[in-house]
C-alpha cells in the first residue's frame, strides 16, 4: 500500500502526524513516536512568553537569598543567559538528528519581534518546519474580527519573509468566516494549514471553588468542525491541509482523509493510548485503504470534498436540511 | 594586561586552577566560592595553561580531600585544594606526609579562625598556624593583587624546591574584598612554571614501569637521620621564592619580596606583621613618616622556612623598638609565634655579633576573627612603643579590662588620601543593595583611571540580614583593607535602619546623606529620632530622601529597589559627573537585564529617569525637633546580661564589649530571641477564629515556632485585652473551654507556609484561609497586648496533650522559638516539633551548619526554657564529630544514672524504701509516668534536705540527682554531617546499640555553606561542585542503616504526612537503643517559590516528593521484630505521580535542563527508573516475613 503523502513540500512516509504536545517534549518521546510510524513530529510549542517568564522566575530564584549571609553568598550555581530558548532549541536539534522523520517546530511568539527572531533559530537548529501557533484567547472583548485575521497575517507575513522553510499557520476556527481567513493564509504565503486549534477554556470546579486551566484531551465528536472545513477548502488553497482534533482510530483518520486533508494529526489518541497507537492507526489505515480497494492512500484523499462530484449538497444548505429532517424523525415526537 | 575587579577568592583561584591539574575540594567558608569557581569553570571545559581541563573532585571532608590530594601529587598530578579553619586542621596528618615525602603542591588558604570558645567564620591567622610543624611552606598574601600573584610564585617555588606550600590570605577581608587587579596572562603563567619543573615531577611518580616503596615504616635505627635529609630542601625555599617573585616583578612591574619594610628609612619604633594588617600597618607608617615620626613596618610574605638573613638585612639598623603583632591567639605560650620567630632571629644575631643593639620586643595580638585592624591602632601600636616601658604582651583593637593587654588607640585616624571616595550603603539581604553595589564596583572599576573597592559584612541571620557595603574609589590602587569610618557618601536604603548609630556614625562631616524613605521629604526631618538629628546637626550632613519602594513599584519593577538606589548614588555622590554616570548605569542595565527582554530593560530605564525625579534634598533645620530617641534593642523586663551584653550585640556595638562582659568558657544563657522583635516582614499571619477547626496543621509546619495555642477555661477570658481573639474549643468534652491560636506578630517572617498549610476556606472566597497574611503594622498595637494576655495564660499541662496527633501537638509549648533561619525554612519544624515532644528532658548535639547557625549564633539564640526554667540543653562541637559528641552525652547519662541508682539504693533506709523502689522502678515513656517522677524526685530532694549535706553519698545523689528523670539524647545536623563528614562516625554510633535519637535534617546539600553537593544530593540535580548535574542516585542512609536490624529507622516528610513526622519521632525517642529519623528538608538551595515568594510551596514539594515515590515514608521498627511481626513499615502510597511532577518545580534541577538539555533528560530518565526500582525494593521489604530481617533486635544500653 503507498501511503506516501506530500505536506509542506516534504515528503511523508504516511499521513499521520503527531501533533503538538507533551510526549514530543523530549528526544526519547520524538524517537518513540518516530519508531511507532508516523510520519512526522510536531514539537511542543515554544512560548515566547513563557520562555520570558520562566527565565524571570529562575533568576528570581536563582538570587534567592543571594548577598544575604557571608557563609552563602549564593545557593544555587550562577544561571547562563538565554538557557530558556537555548533548551527548546537544543530539542529540536537533538530531535532532528536522532529520527529520520521530519521534526517540525512550533511557535507561539508574544512580541513583534519573538515571532521573527525565534523563527530563524527554530528553522537554523534544524526545523523541516515551523508551525505557527497563533494562539488567541478569546477574552479580549474590544477586538475587532479584522484586527484579529490582521494580526494572523501579519505574523504569518513576518514569519514568511524571515525563514525559508516551509510555514504552516494553525489557527482556531472561531472566525466570521473561518474559511476566508484560511484562504487569505494561503494567498499570504502559508504552506500548510492547520485545523483547528482546540482553545484551552477554563473550567471550574464548583466543589473548591477554582477555576481549572486543564486542557481536556480531544474526541471524535469534536472532528466534524475541522473535517468539514477541510472539505470545504480542499481545492480552494494551494496550502497543505493539515486536519486536527478528534482522532481516535482509523475510521477517523479516513474520514479526514476523505474530506481532503493531506495529512491528519494526533496527540489525543497517543496520550490515551501510548506512542504506540500510531502503529494501530496506520495498520487500521492500511486495512480500510485495502478493503476499499485503493492501493494508495492519494486514491482516497478528498473523495468526499466538498468539491468533489456529489459530496457538495451534504456541506450546505442541502446538507443542514437533511440533518434536520434525519433528527426530526429521530427524537421528534 | 587584563585589568579586572574581583575578590581574592577567584583572584588566587584564578591562577592556582590555570596551574594545576586536579582539585580536591570541600567546602567551608571562606574558601568555599575557590572551590566553586574551579568545578564551574571545569565543568565549562576551561583548559589550564597546558591546555588541559583540571578535574576537579569534592570528597567527604577536608581530611578526604588531602588524602585524595596525596594520591594525585604521588600519581604526578599537579594538585591543589582550597580550604580553611577546620578544614586545613582536618588535613593536618596528610600534610606531614606529602611534606615529609618532599612533594611540590599549593594549598590555597583563606584563613580563618578555628572553633574554640566559639566557632567563627571570620578571619585570623590561627588555622595556618596550627599547621607550622608540617613542614608546609607558608607564605602569606596580604592584598587581592597579591593573593593572584603570590598564588603562582608558590606554584613555582613548590616545583623548584619541592616543599609543598600553604599560601593563604586573610579570610573574608581578603578574600571577599573587591579590588581592582591586573590579572597574570597564560604567558606569564607559563613563564613560571616551566614545564620541566612538572615532567621532574611526573618522574618521581609512582609507576609500576619503575616500581619503588614510598611510605616505608621506619625504626629507631634511621628515622631520625631520614628525617633529617629534608633540611637542604628548606635552606632552598626562600631562594627559591625569591626567584620566582623576581620573574614575576620583570613580567609584570609588581615588585615582592620574601620580606619588605615601608616607612622612614631611619625608624626607630617598627611594627612587624603579616596579612592584610601589614598593609593597614605600612601605610600608617608611610602617612606617619610623612609627618615626621621615626616608625616603619616591616611586612613578612614567607613566614615558613623564616627568612632570617632577609629580614635581618630588611630591618633599619636604627630600629630600637619593635612590635610583633600576631592574628593569631595561643594560650599559655610565653607569645604569639612571629612575635618569638622574630625574638629567636635577632637574639640570635645579636649573641653572634651581626646585631649590635639588641632592640625591645613586645608581642601583640590583634584583629581575631576579622576584627578591624585600623590605621588608627596601627598607630596605637608605635605610641605604645614611644612609652617608657611599653607593655611586653598587648592587645589592640578591644578594651581588655581584665588582664588589661589592650591598647589605646585613636578610633578616628584618617590617613586615606583626598583623592579617594568614600561610600558607605545599609541595607538588607533582600533588597538588592549588596548585588547593586557589586554592580556599582564593576562599573566605575572598568575605566582604565579609576580603582574601586568593595567589602561587604553581613549580619548572621539567614532571614531579614541587614547588609553594610563598604565602597571606595579613586585614581591610586587602594589599598586600604578597613572599614570604611569616614564616609562622604551614607546610602540608608531602609529607613529604620538609621535607627542605628553606626549609620550616621560613619559619616564624614559634610558628608550626604541618602535615605529611602515613604515619607515626603518635608516630613523626613521630624520623624528622626533624636540621635540621628543630632548627628546631621553636628556633622552638618546634607540629607537626601527618595521614596524608592513607590518609584520601584511605579516603573514596574515591584520590590527591587536597588536600581533606583544606585541611581540616586550615582547622582549625587559626585564620583563621576551626572550625565556619564547615568549613562554609565543605563549601559549596566541594559547588559545586566538583557537576558530577560527588552520589557525589562525598559521598565529599568524608566526607574532611573523616575529615580532622579524623585530624588529630593531634605531642610534640615538648625536645631533638633526631635520628640523621640532610637528605642531600646530589647525591653527593660530582659534579664541583667542580655540587656547589657546581648542588646549592645544587637545594636551594633558588640565591638565595644569589654572582656569581663563575655562568658569565660563559651557559656551562654538561653531563649533570648525572644527578647529581639525583629519586625523583618511587612505582612504577617492573621488568625480567623470563626473559619479555624484547630487542626494545628499552620502550628505544626510554622518553621518560626510564631503560631501558638492554648485552650483555656472561658472564665480566664476575663480582663483579656480588646481584640483577643478566641474560639470554642471543638474537642468533645471540654463545652467550657475555648481556643486561642496566638500569632506571634513581630517575629513572625511572613512566609507563608501556614496559609498553605491551612485546610480550610472561607465561604464565597476560596483563597481566604482561616489563617491569611494581612499587613503587620496595624496589627502591632493589639496583637501586643494580645501576645501579653496569651503568654499569661497557663500553658497546658503536658499529662493533658495528646501528644499522638498534630491537633494535639499544637497545645505544646515550642522551646525553640524565632530563629534566624530562613523564612520558610523547612528544617526548624522539625526542630520545634523535637523540643515540643521532648524539651523538657532534651540534650541535644547539633553538627555544625545551618541548624547550628540559627541555633546558635550570637547574639540571640532560640533554644529556650519552660516555665519550670528547663529546657534543651545544646551544644556544637564540630561537623565532623557530631555523632560522636552526642554518644558521649549518652555515656555520661547513663554512667550517671547508673551512679544515682547506685547511691539512691544506699540511701533507701533513709529516704523511704517504697520511694526508692518506686523511683528505680518507674516507666518513663508517657508525660504522665514523667511527671509522676518529677514529682517522686522532687520528694526524694526534699528527703535529701533532711539529711547530712556533706555525706559524701548524699552529696554525690545530689550531684547526679537529674538523671533520674530519663533524657532524651539527640544527635542533631544536616546531610553533609550525616551523609559526609560524619557518615563514619554516625555509622559507629548507630552501630553501638546505644540509646541515642539521631535527628538527619535533609536538604540534600550543603546548605549553610551556599549549597554544595553532598552524598544526599538527587540524580540529576544541579548543585555547586556538582555544576554539570549529580551522576549518582543519593544514597540510602535508611537502607543502610536498616542493614544493623536493631536500629528504629524512619524517613519523614512532613508536608507530606505530618501524622506519620509525629508517630516517627515518637516512636524513634521511646526506643530503647540507636535511632535515626530522615527529615526531607525543603531548602532555600532547591530553587521553589509560590506566588514569587520563596519557599512557601517548601511542604506541598515535600508532599510531591513523597507522591511521586522519590521520598518513600517509612518506617523500621526493631520492636515489631522482636514481636515477631514485618519490622518494615512503608507509610506512603504507591507513586501517582511522576518524577517529573516534583522536580520540575524546582530550579535545582531545571538548571540542568537550561545547560545541558540533554544530559538533563539522560539523568531524568535514570532517576524515574530509580524511583521506580526502589519503590519495587521497599514494597519487597514490606510484605516481607519478620524472618527475613535480622533478629536479636533491641538496645543495649
Amino acid at each position: 500500500m503507498d501511503l506516501t503523502t506530500s505536506y509542506l513540500n516534504l515528503t511523508l512516509r504516511n499521513p499521520l502526524v503527531a501533533s503538538a504536545g507533551p510526549i514530543a517534549g523530549t528526544v526519547a518521546g520524538v524517537r518513540r513516536l518516530a519508531d511507532s510510524g508516523v510520519a512526522a513530529v510536531v514539537l511542543p510549542s515554544l512560548f515566547e512568553e513563557q520562555i520570558a517568564a520562566e527565565e524571570e522566575r529562575d533568576v528570581r530564584l536563582g538570587e534567592a537569598g543571594s548577598d544575604s549571609f557571608a557563609e552563602a553568598l549564593s545557593y544555587l550555581p550562577a544561571l547562563d543567559d538565554h538557557a530558556g530558548l537555548r533548551q527548546y532549541l537544543s530539542l529540536v536539534e537533538r530531535a532532528a538528528a536522532a529520527v529520520d522523520v521530519p521534526v517540525i517546530a512550533s511557535l507561539n511568539g508574544a512580541s513583534p519581534g519573538g515571532w521573527t527572531t525565534h523563527a530563524a533559530a527554530l528553522a537554523s537548529a534544524g526545523a523541516a518546519a515551523i508551525e505557527l501557533n497563533i494562539y488567541y484567547l478569546p477574552g479580549d472583548a474590544l477586538a475587532s474580527g479584522r484586527e484579529v485575521e490582521q494580526r494572523h497575517l501579519d505574523i504569518l507575513a513576518a514569519v514568511r519573509s524571515a525563514v525559508t522553510i516551509p510555514v504552516a499557520a494553525k489557527l482556531g476556527p472561531y472566525f466570521s468566516s473561518a474559511g476566508e481567513i484560511a484562504v487569505r493564509l494561503d494567498q499570504a504565503g502559508a504552506d500548510g494549514l492547520v485545523l483547528f486549534n482546540r482553545f484551552m477554556q477554563a473550567g471550574i470546579d464548583p466543589e473548591a471553588l477554582t477555576v481549572s486551566s486543564r486542557i481536556q484531551l480531544s474526541s471524535p465528536f469534536e472532528a466534524g468542525l475541522p473535517r468539514s472545513w477541510i472539505a470545504r477548502l480542499r481545492g480552494q488553497v494551494r496550502a497543505s491541509l493539515a486536519a486536527s482534533t478528534g482522532v481516535e482510530d482509523a475510521a477517523d483518520v479516513a474520514a479526514y482523509l476523505l474530506a481532503g486533508a493531506d495529512v491528519v494529526m494526533t496527540t489525543s489518541s497517543l496520550l490515551r493510548h501510548g506512542p504506540g497507537h500510531a502503529e494501530v492507526l496506520l495498520d487500521g489505515l492500511t486495512g480500510w485503504l485495502q478493503r476499499k480497494g485503493f492501493t494508495a492512500v492519494s486514491q482516497a484523499r478528498g473523495l468526499l470534498a466538498a468539491s468533489a462530484a456529489g459530496s457538495a449538497p451534504g456541506y450546505g444548505r442541502a446538507g443542514y436540511l437533511q440533518a434536520i429532517q434525519d433528527a426530526t424523525s429521530a427524537y421528534g415526537p | 594586561m587584563t585589568r579586572v575587579t574581583v575578590d581574592g577568592n577567584e583572584a588566587a583561584v584564578s591562577a592556582a586552577y590555570r596551574l594545576n591539574e586536579a582539585c580536591c575540594i570541600y567546602p567551608i567558608t571562606p574558601s568555599s566560592p575557590m572551590a566553586e569557581l574551579a568545578d564551574s569553570w571545569s565543568a565549562q571545559g576551561r583548559p589550564n595553561v597546558w591546555g588541559s581541563v583540571p578535574a576537579v573532585i569534592e570528597m567527604q571532608s577536608e581530611g578526604g580531600a588531602a588524602g585524595a590530594l596525596h594520591g594525585a601529587l604521588q600519581g604526578g598530578a599537579l594538585a591543589t585544594t582550597f580550604t580553611a579553619s577546620q578544614g586545613l586542621l582536618l588535613m593536618i596528618p596528610n600534610m606531614y606526609k606529602i611534606a615529609g615525602e618532599l612533594t611540590p603542591a599549593v594549598f590555597h588558604v583563606a584563613s580563618r579562625s578555628l572553633a574554640t570558645q566559639g566557632l567563627s567564620i571570620f578571619g585570623d591567622h590561627s588555622d595556618v598556624m596550627a599547621t607550622r610543624p608540617a613542614g608546609f611552606a607558608l607564605l602569606a598574601s596580604a592584598t587581592v593583587q597579591e593573593a593572584h600573584d603570590l598564588a603562582a610564585v608558590a606554584q613555582a617555588a613548590t616545583l623548584t624546591s619541592r616543599v609543598p606550600f600553604v599560601h593563604f590570605f586573610d579570610g573574608f577581608r581578603t578574600s571577599h574584598e573587591l579590588n581592582t587587579i591586573e590579572l597574570l596572562s597564560d604567558d606569564d603563567l607559563r613563564a613560571l612554571v616551566p614545564e620541566d619543573l612538572i615532567r621532574a615531577h611526573r618522574a618521581r611518580a609512582l609507576s609500576p614501569e619503575h616500581p619503588f616503596i614510598r611510605g616505608t615504616a621506619q625504626n629507631p635505627d634511621t628515622y631520625f637521620q631520614a628525617r633529617e635529609t629534608v633540611n637542604s630542601f628548606y635552606s632552598a625555599v626562600p631562594a627559591a621564592v625569591a626567584a620566582a617573585m623576581d620573574m614575576l616583578a620583570g613580567r609584570t612591574g609588581r615588585p615582592y619580596g620574601l620580606v619588605s619594610y615601608a616607612g622612614h628609612p631611619e625608624a626607630d619604633r617598627v611594627i612587624v606583621a603579616m596579612g592584610s594588617g601589614s598593609q593597614t600597618a605600612a601605610q600608617t607608617a608611610r602617612f606617619l613618616a610623612g609627618h615626621g615620626d621615626r616608625v616603619g613596618v616591616l611586612r613578612v610574605r614567607l613566614y615558613r622556612p623564616f627568612p632570617a638573613g632577609q629580614f635581618l638585612a630588611a630591618l633599619p639598623p636604627t630600629a630600637a623598638r619593635i612590635a610583633v603583632l600576631d592574628r593569631t591567639k595561643e594560650p599559655g605560650s610565653l607569645g604569639e609565634p612571629l612575635f618569638m620567630d622574630v625574638l629567636a632571629v635577632l637574639a640570635e644575631a645579636h649573641a653572634a655579633g651581626s646585631l649590635t643593639a639588641m632592640p625591645l620586643v613586645t608581642g601583640g595580638r590583634y584583629g581575631l576573627s576579622s576584627k578591624e585592624f585600623t590605621p588608627g591602632m596601627a598607630a596605637g601600636v608605635f605610641a605604645e612603643l614611644a612609652r617608657d616601658k611599653p607593655r611586653p604582651r598587648f592587645t589592640v583593637g578591644i578594651t581588655d579590662d581584665i588582664t588589661g593587654t589592650s591598647l589605646p588607640y585613636d578610633s578616628l585616624l584618617d590617613i586615606e588620601p583626598a583623592s579617594t571616595v568614600r561610600a558607605v550603603f545599609f541595607g538588607l539581604g533582600s533588597d538588592g543593595t549588596v548585588g547593586a553595589n557589586k554592580n556599582t564596583i564593576k562599573i566605575l572599576g572598568a575605566d582604565a583611571g579609576r580603582h574601586a573597592q568593595g567589602y561587604f559584612v553581613y549580619d548572621s541571620r539567614k532571614s531579614g540580614s541587614q547588609t553594610v557595603s563598604h565602597l571606595r574609589f579613586g585614581p591610586d590602587p587602594i589599598e586600604a583593607p578597613y572599614l570604611v569610618a569616614q564616609a562622604s557618601f551614607v546610602g540608608v536604603h531602609q529607613e529604620r535602619l538609621i535607627e542605628r548609630t553606626e549609620v550616621l556614625g560613619r559619616a564624614a562631616p559634610g558628608a550626604t546623606v541618602l535615605l529611602n524613605t515613604a515619607r515626603p521629604a518635608e516630613h523626613v526631618w521630624d520623624w528622626l529620632p533624636r540621635e540621628a538629628q543630632e548627628q546631621i546637626l553636628h556633622k552638618q550632613l546634607v540629607l537626601f530622601a527618595v521614596d524608592a519602594t513607590a518609584v520601584a513599584r511605579d516603573a514596574g519593577l515591584g520590590g527591587r529597589i536597588n536600581t533606583v538606589l544606585q541611581t540616586c548614588f550615582f547622582a549625587i555622590a559626585g564620583v563621576l559627573p551626572q550625565d556619564e554616570a547615568i549613562a554609565a548605569i543605563k549601559d549596566s542595565i541594559a547588559r545586566t537585564y538583557a537576558r530577560r527582554g527588552a520589557d525589562v530593560v525598559a521598565r529599568n530605564h524608566a526607574a532611573v529617569d523616575a529615580a532622579l525625579a524623585g530624588l529630593h534634598r531634605v531642610e534640615v533645620p538648625g536645631r533638633v525637633t526631635a520628640t523621640r530617641g532610637v528605642p531600646a534593642a530589647v525591653p527593660d523586663s530582659a534579664p541583667d546580661f542580655v540587656r547589657t551584653v546581648t542588646a549592645a550585640m544587637l545594636a551594633g556595638h558588640g565591638d565595644d564589649l569589654p572582656v569581663s562582659a563575655l562568658p569565660a568558657d563559651g557559656t551562654y544563657p538561653s531563649g533570648t530571641t525572644r527578647y529581639e522583635k525583629r519586625n523583618i516582614s511587612d505582612e504577617v499571619a492573621s488568625w480567623d477564629p470563626d473559619l479555624c477547626i484547630q487542626c494545628g496543621n499552620c502550628s505544626f509546619v510554622c518553621p518560626h515556632s510564631v503560631i501558638r495555642s492554648k485552650f483555656y477555661d472561658a472564665a480566664a477570658l476575663a480582663g483579656a485585652p480588646d481584640g483577643f481573639a478566641s474560639a470554642p474549643l471543638t474537642a468533645r468534652g471540654l463545652p467550657e473551654s475555648k481556643y486561642t491560636l496566638q500569632v506571634y506578630v513581630e517575629d513572625c517572617t511572613g512566609c507563608g507556609l501556614c496559609v498553605e498549610a491551612c485546610p480550610v476556606s472561607a465561604p464565597g472566597d476560596p483563597r481566604r484561609h482561616a489563617i491569611n497574611l494581612t499587613a503587620r503594622e496595624p496589627l502591632l498595637a493589639v496583637q501586643r497586648d494580645s501576645i501579653a494576655f496569651f503568654e499569661a495564660l497557663a500553658v497546658n499541662d503536658r499529662p493533658r496533650v495528646d501528644f499522638g496527633t498534630v491537633r494535639g501537638a499544637q497545645f505544646l509549648q515550642p522551646l525553640f522559638e524565632f530563629s534566624g533561619a530562613c523564612a520558610g525554612c523547612g528544617e526548624t519544624p522539625y526542630l520545634k516539633l523535637l523540643s515540643q515532644l521532648f524539651g523538657d528532658r532534651l540534650m541535644v548535639a547539633n553538627a555544625t551548619g545551618c541548624s547550628s547557625i540559627y541555633g546558635g549564633n550570637l547574639p540571640t539564640t532560640p533554644w529556650t526554657t519552660d516555665a519550670a526554667g528547663r529546657g534543651p540543653a545544646w551544644s556544637n562541637s564540630l561537623f565532623e564529630d557530631n555523632a560522636e559528641f552526642g554518644l558521649g552525652f549518652r555515656i555520661t547519662a547513663d554512667l550517671h544514672l547508673r551512679l544515682a541508682r547506685g547511691r539512691l539504693a544506699e540511701l533507701a533506709d533513709r529516704v523511704g524504701p517504697d520511694l526508692v523502689a518506686e523511683i528505680l522502678s518507674a516507666p518513663q515513656r508517657t508525660e504522665s509516668e514523667f511527671a509522676a517522677q518529677r514529682g517522686r524526685v522532687a520528694t526524694l530532694m526534699g528527703r535529701l534536705d533532711q539529711l547530712d549535706a556533706a555525706d559524701p553519698v548524699v552529696a554525690d545523689l545530689r550531684s547526679v540527682l537529674d538523671h533520674l528523670v530519663r533524657r532524651s539524647v539527640w544527635l542533631v545536623g544536616g546531610d553533609g554531617w550525616a551523609y559526609d563528614i560524619g557518615a563514619g562516625g554516625l555509622d559507629h554510633v548507630l552501630a553501638s546499640g546505644r540509646d541515642v535519637n539521631v535527628l538527619v535534617l535533609d536538604t540534600e546539600v550543603y546548605s549553610n555553606t551556599g549549597g554544595q553537593a553532598s552524598k544526599a544530593t538527587p540524580l540529576g540535580a544541579v548543585a555547586k561542585f556538582a555544576a554539570a548535574g549529580k551522576k549518582v542516585p543519593k544514597k540510602d542512609l535508611a537502607l543502610q542503616a536498616i542493614a544493623y536490624g536493631n536500629v528504629y529507622v524512619a524517613r519523614v516528610a512532613m508536608g507530606a504526612d505530618p501524622q506519620q513526622t509525629l508517630r516517627a519521632m515518637r516512636e524513634a525517642e521511646a526506643y530503647d537503643g540507636p535511632s535515626l529519623v530522615i527529615a526531607y528538608s525543603h531548602c532555600i538551595a532547591h530553587g521553589i517559590e509560590k506566588d514569587g515568594v520563596t519557599l512557601r510551596n517548601g511542604m506541598d514539594q515535600q508532599y510531591r516528593a513523597v507522591a511521586s515515590g522519590y521520598w518513600p515514608l517509612m518506617r523500621y521498627d526493631p520492636v515489631l521484630r522482636a514481636a515477631g511481626e514485618n519490622p518494615f513499615l512503608l507509610d506512603s502510597p504507591r507513586p501517582r505521580i511522576p518524577l517529573a511532577a516534583y522536580t520540575g518545580q524546582e530550579l535545582r534541577y531545571r538548571i540542568l535542563a537550561r545547560t545541558d538539555p540533554a544530559e538533563a533528560e539522560r539523568l531524568a530518565g535514570l532517576a524515574q527508573h530509580e524511583v521506580r526500582q526502589r519503590w519495587a525494593t521497599y514494597e519487597e521489604m514490606a510484605a516481607r516475613g519478620p524472618e527475613r530481617f535480622p533478629a536479636g533486635a533491641g538496645g543495649s544500653s
